[in-house]
């Protein structure tokens, strides 16, 4: 890749908001001499379902990805710029990242139950960070997280057995559950609906609408249909540059910038 | 030209099928238009053949109209098109409606004809209904012009143009009032004209629409109920 930090073209849109989560400034992101992302900013507000789109290698799931400091596993990944959750930077110190993790938490594409019952898939986080000190307490947090997930009533009667043996969409909505059981504020989802089958993807749409009442969540999706069914503010990312972010209702009727409608309306770009 | 770009699509069937939803709104414009200059002409001529060729014509409209409804709602499916994409099958949907009911438009004064062959011709009107009748004719064909090559000044003109033709259509019904107040006799056939004019008035109405759609479709904005000047200031605003 031949892009320079500097070069970046400006994002057009409504970029930032009054009520940020998250807010991210001048991000670049390199692996090794790669540069993934390069001079991001952008607000996540409060109460956004906010979708990442682009094509393979545009930066989404790196910008993602930032958001709870999972690049720090890659080892020649550097990030400059800058980060803040609620005002406070999040790499400004390098200490541990899991508490981070535990207000930012995140679903992956394809589901990954531990090898372990439902009951202690959901009970994995809490346990870690001290969160429930009875068994009773430990039994609500592991049916809330499994009520608020839809999961409950299917489950309830089979808590012992493992959570690989439930359905994708089960097993996807099973890592919701485990997600949310440690009270995070944001939800971050990398194509949480790849894997799955259009019945578990309405599913799991219809849970992150009701998600969204109590957590922030940022989703990529390869899906233009999802981003424009579940989001309300969609981003585009083009070639490590963030292009244009709007409501997702103007970005899918009239975008502001010929590259996002190019890849929207699937042009040549 | 082609500023929205409909033949640069990954997917060559989905240029095809944008393409054929645009000519087949032009072609469907274009029988329209034919169908209007038919009826003008079966008036002024007292051309009964013509008249009833006018009304034959309009089932083959509506048929073009189900046609292309059909084709709308089968990309709208099949595609999930967005952005400019969507606009422009959105915006055919709403055209082709508009087209129709020109149709009938021009079936009615087809229908005025017929009955002033019956009754006699009227002894008034038909400079007044001439005159309104070239400028919808043109009004008419600027905004499927306008359509065809996206152009949002062009109809921003049809939308100007048509307040005139509504002033027009009212003083020439002022006249044509008072005229029926000093020879009642002749109110029956005078009327027939009056409602050919009215017609006319109608179908300007509708390439206004057609106008209000391609301003849509071009800018995505929605220029409807709102006053001309402000129109205009929006879209100089988009540049």
């Amino acid at each position: 890749m031949s892009m320079q930090d500097t070069q970046a073209s400006e994002t057009v849109g409504s970029v930032f908001v009054d009520d940020a989560k998250f807010s991210v400034r001048s991000l670049s992101v390199r692996y090794g001499e790669d540069l993934a992302i390069s001079n991001v900013s952008i607000d996540i507000a409060k109460t956004d379902v906010i979708a990442m789109i682009g094509a393979s290698g545009c930066g989404k799931s790196t910008f993602l990805r930032s958001l709870n400091r999972m690049n720090d596993t890659i080892e020649n990944c550097k990030v400059r710029g800058s980060i803040k959750l609620d005002n406070v930077d999040i790499y400004a110190d390098k200490r541990d990242a899991v508490p981070l993790r535990a207000r930012v938490g995140m679903v992956f594409q394809k589901p990954n139950p531990f090898p372990k019952s439902i009951y202690d898939n959901v009970a994995y986080g809490p346990k870690i960070h001290g969160l429930a000190r009875k068994t009773a307490d430990m039994d609500e947090i592991v049916e809330t997280s499994l009520r608020r997930t839809g999961l409950w009533k299917e489950v309830k009667d089979r808590l012992t057995q493992p959570g690989t043996s439930l359905s994708g969409g089960q097993q996807q909505r099973l890592c919701i559950a485990r997600t949310i059981a440690v009270s995070p504020e944001v939800i971050l989802m990398d194509e949480p609906c790849s894997a799955l089958d259009p019945i578990a993807t309405a599913t799991i749409e219809e849970l992150i609408a009701e998600l969204n009442s109590k957590y922030t969540i940022a989703i990529v999706t390869h899906s233009m249909q999802q981003a424009a069914r579940v989001s309300n503010r969609t981003a585009y990312f083009h070639m490590g540059n963030l292009i244009e972010v709007n409501e997702t209702e103007k970005v899918f009727t009239n975008p502001e910038h010929d590259l996002t409608e190019s890849y929207i309306t699937g042009r040549l770009g | 030209m082609d500023n929205l770009h409909l033949d640069q699509h990954i997917s060559r069937q989905f240029n095809a099928d944008l393409e054929q939803l645009r000519t087949g709104l032009l072609e469907m414009g274009g029988m329209v238009e034919a169908q209007l200059a038919d009826a003008i002409q079966a008036i002024e001529t007292a051309d009964g053949a013509l008249a009833e060729k006018v009304l034959k014509v309009e089932d083959e409209v509506d048929r073009r109209e189900i046609f292309l409804d059909a084709e709308a709602t089968t990309i709208l499916a099949r595609r999930q098109p967005a952005a400019s994409d969507l606009r422009l099958v959105l915006m055919v949907i709403k055209a082709i409606r508009d087209l129709e009911r020109m149709g009938d438009e021009a079936s009615k004064i087809a229908r005025m004809a017929l009955l002033l062959n019956d009754e006699g011709e009227a002894p008034r009107g038909y400079v007044e209904l001439r005159h309104l009748a070239t400028k919808v004719a043109k009004l008419v064909n600027a905004a499927l012009d306008a359509f065809a090559r996206f152009d949002v000044y062009s109809a921003v003109k049809v939308v100007r143009d048509d307040r005139e033709i509504d002033v027009e259509y009212q003083s020439a019904i002022r006249e044509l009032i008072t005229y029926m107040m000093e020879d009642p006799r002749a109110i029956s056939r005078v009327m027939n004209i009056m409602w050919a004019l009215r017609a006319l008035e109608r179908i300007g109405d509708h390439a206004r629409n057609i106008a209000e759609h391609i301003i849509y479709l071009v800018h995505g904005m929605d220029v409807r109920h709102i006053s001309l000047s402000e129109v205009e200031k929006n879209i100089e605003a988009q540049k």
